[in-house]
């Protein structure tokens, strides 16, 4: 069924290959790995990973999958990465030479994104298999303990799955130990000299609490609960430990969907356009990179959006509008700033310093808002919308989809209650996920849960103790 | 730049590396939970009422989700319009899937998710949810059914398709076996010449083939009849019907997971009874009065003509709205007393749906005097009282109770 041979996969590798070295892309060593359409729905289940520890979810996944292949609603990706190094990528066996050829030049954008980004830093790519299949090993022996077994580890690990993005963000700021922290607020609490100080009025001296757990507001749940409920047993807390090593992962893919997606596909067209193919499998390709890159109206196709975006880089860099020369720092050519940007951007700062005004016009980006029973436009990329629509975009990309969460106090009133709040961006939660979700807490903590956050413009608070939940909005 | 490995497809690899499989089966485990937690929803539903057994039915499915803390349905989103989009435009409806950014998998599922079972997984799950012990069976006069598998040993004569290679290469093995050990020996019988290697080919004999052997099997036949019995006098609207049905069907459904042989027969009546088929049963309308005696005579008289108490396990159900003529209360009492005494379980349902005039008549009151321990009455008021009926109803099963006494 197949219109090649693993040697006109390598031959062609090679030649791709080349035009990387050209391009100056600097990637991982790479691995392809041929399957069926079964094997890569089973890596999909598995974000790909050769080694995986068990969970329901998985197979929820896998079904989920399968059933919307087998029905036709969703086809196969082309191809999966894995960012390790090597870098290991599953191609399908089922697809043709053309699309094989796209995958591999696509498979090396994104492997030289994830070795560049600065965001990839905080995963070590030469251990993350490793990791992952040590986390299944010690779950799995976690199973097999006669005195644990299955029923709690899956307790515990739908507990910790609720929780697993809920951490911190940017990977690439050092997480500050609770002494330089406590030392931190009490400096801060120290006030600066003032030269003036005999004709000020004396100012209040407010006292920091040194004793207070978290010492500043953590975002880190998981390892909170981990580090601070004596109550839990020591594979309890590796399950945590698991689960968050495991979503750490997942943190550069999240906040760099569009610029990694955009990114491969820009260099997967310039290889492939480089590349002097056979007529035919040119024209399969043309077809074969619209469908991927194609603008989904009423969606945001990562792919479409990021690519646009790079060749709109590329431009300011060759050819800028007086505005734009002032911006961009002299004696930068397009290629410098490509290189730059990928290394230094996430999707959010990406789209902040690059989608201006002309592109999204170009673009048609919309503010979409419920209103009654309806989707309304509420803003178009005009004059005087394109910056609430921007403003809109950067707040919900990347991690920008999952709401700031923060433990404010782990010994709320003196009874260990977990004091949580909701870092309110004009977003409600969802109530019902919200109350699941405080239970999960209350699972691990042991103790009442405690949320602040704002539901409809009111200040209201969540709780989940021994009694249940309960929701109040305050007065 | 070092070259790129690439790693060829193996089908061997790929049969083997169903890794999913232990997680698709405990989701399976929790969906199936979720349907039992919500098993009296479930089969108060209209579709599932009378279908046949190897329908798949959409059941809807609560508690499957994974939760995470994510923003609400009013949370506005961009997107790309079509090109010439106004601020104004309707785009959409609002709750649907799809709209705005490509959250990365952590958009929820619809509030109820859809699976697909049959009905007979479905009553399967039922049931085990009841928790009863087995009933007891009458075994007089079965019906004798012929079954061609039983195994019964090993011959070395047989058709090919029985031959049982295992045995048949051990038992080569071991004839192999015994001419190496005695190479001296000069036997001629023997295929293999003493000189022969070892390594030379030695083929199967006639004498190496072994066939499983397979006997017929008579199989013993349970008996059971399901007597569905309800009033289609002019006060038994669409609504009663409707539970009535409910109920006979889940009777019916659970006597059929009993016994081999289960039939059915329906009794309907006014002011007389009559056997009607399934059909009119339910459908027909009748006006007038309500002698219930009539139907428990009439039940009598079948039993009597065709199910013999000794022979048939005899499952009775009545469902009526209460609504009798006083005169025929007495007779009904001593008709009911007979057929409890002939029945392995006879019930009463009286169904009367919230809003109909509740105390206007009862036989539940007078339905209070009859002391056997085989006979239940339950009141249905809506279609979630079906289950919890049904399940009170079963409890009192003769055989159920004698087995555990």
């Amino acid at each position: 069924m197949a219109n090649y041979a693993l040697k006109d996969l390598e031959y062609w590798d090679a030649r791709i290959r080349e035009k990387v070295q050209e391009f100056g892309l600097d990637c991982y060593p790479q691995e392809f790995e041929l399957c069926d359409h079964n094997q890569m729905l089973g890596y999909m289940a598995y974000s790909g990973m050769p080694s995986h520890y068990p969970h329901w979810s998985y197979g929820k996944a896998y079904e989920k999958l399968k059933t919307l292949y087998d029905h036709g609603v969703s086809g196969l990706p082309y191809e999966m990465v894995i960012n390790s190094s090597p870098a290991l990528a599953y191609l399908m066996r089922d697809n043709t030479l053309c699309l094989q050829i796209l995958t591999i030049a696509h498979v090396y954008g994104h492997n030289d994104f994830f070795k560049n980004n600065f965001t990839f830093r905080s995963t070590r790519a030469e251990f993350t298999i490793s990791t992952f299949k040590s986390h299944a090993d010690r779950v799995r022996t976690y199973i097999e303990d006669p005195s644990i077994g299955y029923e709690k580890v899956e307790n515990v690990l739908d507990a910790a799955h609720s929780l697993s993005l809920q951490c911190r963000r940017n990977l690439a700021v050092r997480k500050l130990s609770v002494g330089e922290e406590r030392e931190r607020l009490a400096e801060a609490a120290v006030r600066p000299p003032d030269p003036f100080q005999k004709i000020h009025k004396r100012q209040e001296h407010g006292e920091v609490d040194l004793k207070r757990s978290p010492p500043s507001p953590e975002e880190d749940i998981l390892l909170f609960i981990r580090d601070h409920n004596p109550f839990l047993t020591n594979w309890e807390r590796d399950l945590l430990t698991i689960v968050h090593e495991g979503a750490q992962y997942f943190i550069p893919q999240i906040e760099t969907k569009i610029m990694n997606e955009g990114w491969a596909s820009f260099w997967h067209k310039r290889i492939l356009d480089s590349l002097d193919l056979p007529q035919e499998l040119h024209l399969e390709f043309l077809v074969r990179h619209n469908q991927v890159v194609r603008p989904i109206p009423g969606g945001l196709n990562p792919y479409h959006l990021g690519l646009r975006m790079w060749e709109d880089i590329e431009r300011c860099g060759s050819d800028p509008t007086p505005e734009e020369r002032e911006r961009i720092p002299a004696g930068k050519n397009g290629r410098d700033l490509l290189f730059e940007t990928r290394e230094v951007d996430r999707d959010a700062s990406f789209i902040r310093r690059w989608l201006g005004e002309w592109l999204m016009r170009d673009l048609d980006l919309i503010r979409v808002e419920p209103r009654g029973d309806d989707l309304v436009i509420s803003d178009v990329s005009d004059e005087e919308g394109w910056r609430t629509v921007k403003e809109l975009l950067l707040k919900s990309v990347g991690m920008g989809s999952v709401p700031v969460i923060r433990i404010e106090d782990a010994d709320h009133g003196g009874m260990r209650t977990l004091l949580l709040s909701h870092a309110h961006d004009g977003r409600d939660l969802q109530l019902e996920n919200a109350e699941r979700t405080l239970a999960y807490i209350h699972r691990l903590w042991g103790r009442d849960i405690v949320l602040e956050t704002v539901m409809n413009g009111k200040k209201a608070t969540l709780t989940y103790g021994e009694k249940g939940f309960a929701a109040k909005a305050a007065k | 730049m070092t070259d790129a490995i690439f790693r060829p497809y193996a089908p061997s690899d790929a049969e083997r590396s169903d890794r999913s499989a232990g997680d698709r089966a405990r989701h399976r485990l929790k969906v199936r939970e979720s349907i039992r937690e919500n098993i009296a929803d479930i089969i108060a539903e209209e579709s599932i009422i009378g279908q046949n057994r190897d329908r798949i039915i959409k059941v809807p499915i609560r508690g499957i989700r994974e939760y995470r803390f994510i923003y609400g349905d009013n949370t506005p989103a961009v997107g790309q319009g079509n090109g010439d989009s106004e601020s104004g435009q309707v785009v959409g409806k609002a709750r649907s899937q799809g709209t705005g950014e490509d959250k990365a998998g952590d958009q929820p599922g619809a509030d109820y998710y859809e699976t697909d079972v049959t009905l007979e997984e479905l009553i399967d799950i039922m049931f085990e949810d009841l928790e009863l012990p087995d009933l007891e069976r009458k075994a007089l006069r079965q019906i004798e059914a012929f079954r061609m598998s039983k195994r019964k040993g090993y011959r070395s004569v047989g058709i090919r398709i029985r031959l049982d290679k295992r045995r048949t290469a051990r038992e080569r093995a071991r004839r192999r076996m015994a001419v190496v050990s005695h190479r001296p020996a000069d036997r001629l019988d023997s295929p293999a010449a003493p000189e022969m290697p070892v390594t030379r080919r030695f083929p199967f004999h006639d004498d190496d083939l072994i066939y499983r052997h397979m006997t017929t099997d008579t199989r013993r036949e349970s008996n059971a009849v399901v007597l569905c019995l309800m009033d289609t006098s002019g006060s038994m609207d669409t609504m009663k019907k409707y539970l009535a049905r409910s109920f006979f069907f889940l009777l019916y459904q659970f006597i059929c997971t009993k016994y081999r042989n289960v039939e059915i027969a329906f009794i309907a009546h006014h002011t007389e009874a009559k056997e009607v088929t399934e059909e009119e049963f339910f459908h027909k309308g009748e006006s007038g009065g309500t002698f219930i005696s009539s139907a428990y005579l009439k039940a009598l008289d079948i039993i009597q003509a065709r199910y013999h108490p000794s022979l048939w396990n005899i499952y009775a159900f009545h469902c009526s709205d209460g609504d009798n003529f006083d005169s025929d209360n007495p007779q009904a009492l001593r008709a009911a007393r007979e057929l409890s005494d002939v029945c392995n379980l006879f019930g009463y349902g009286e169904i009367k749906p919230l809003g109909s005039r509740y105390y206007e008549s009862s036989m539940l009151n007078i339905f209070r005097r009859l002391d056997a321990d085989n006979f239940q009455t339950v009141l249905i008021e809506r279609k979630e009282d079906i289950w919890p009926s049904f399940k009170a109803f079963l409890g009192k099963d003769r055989g159920a109770r004698e087995q555990q006494s």
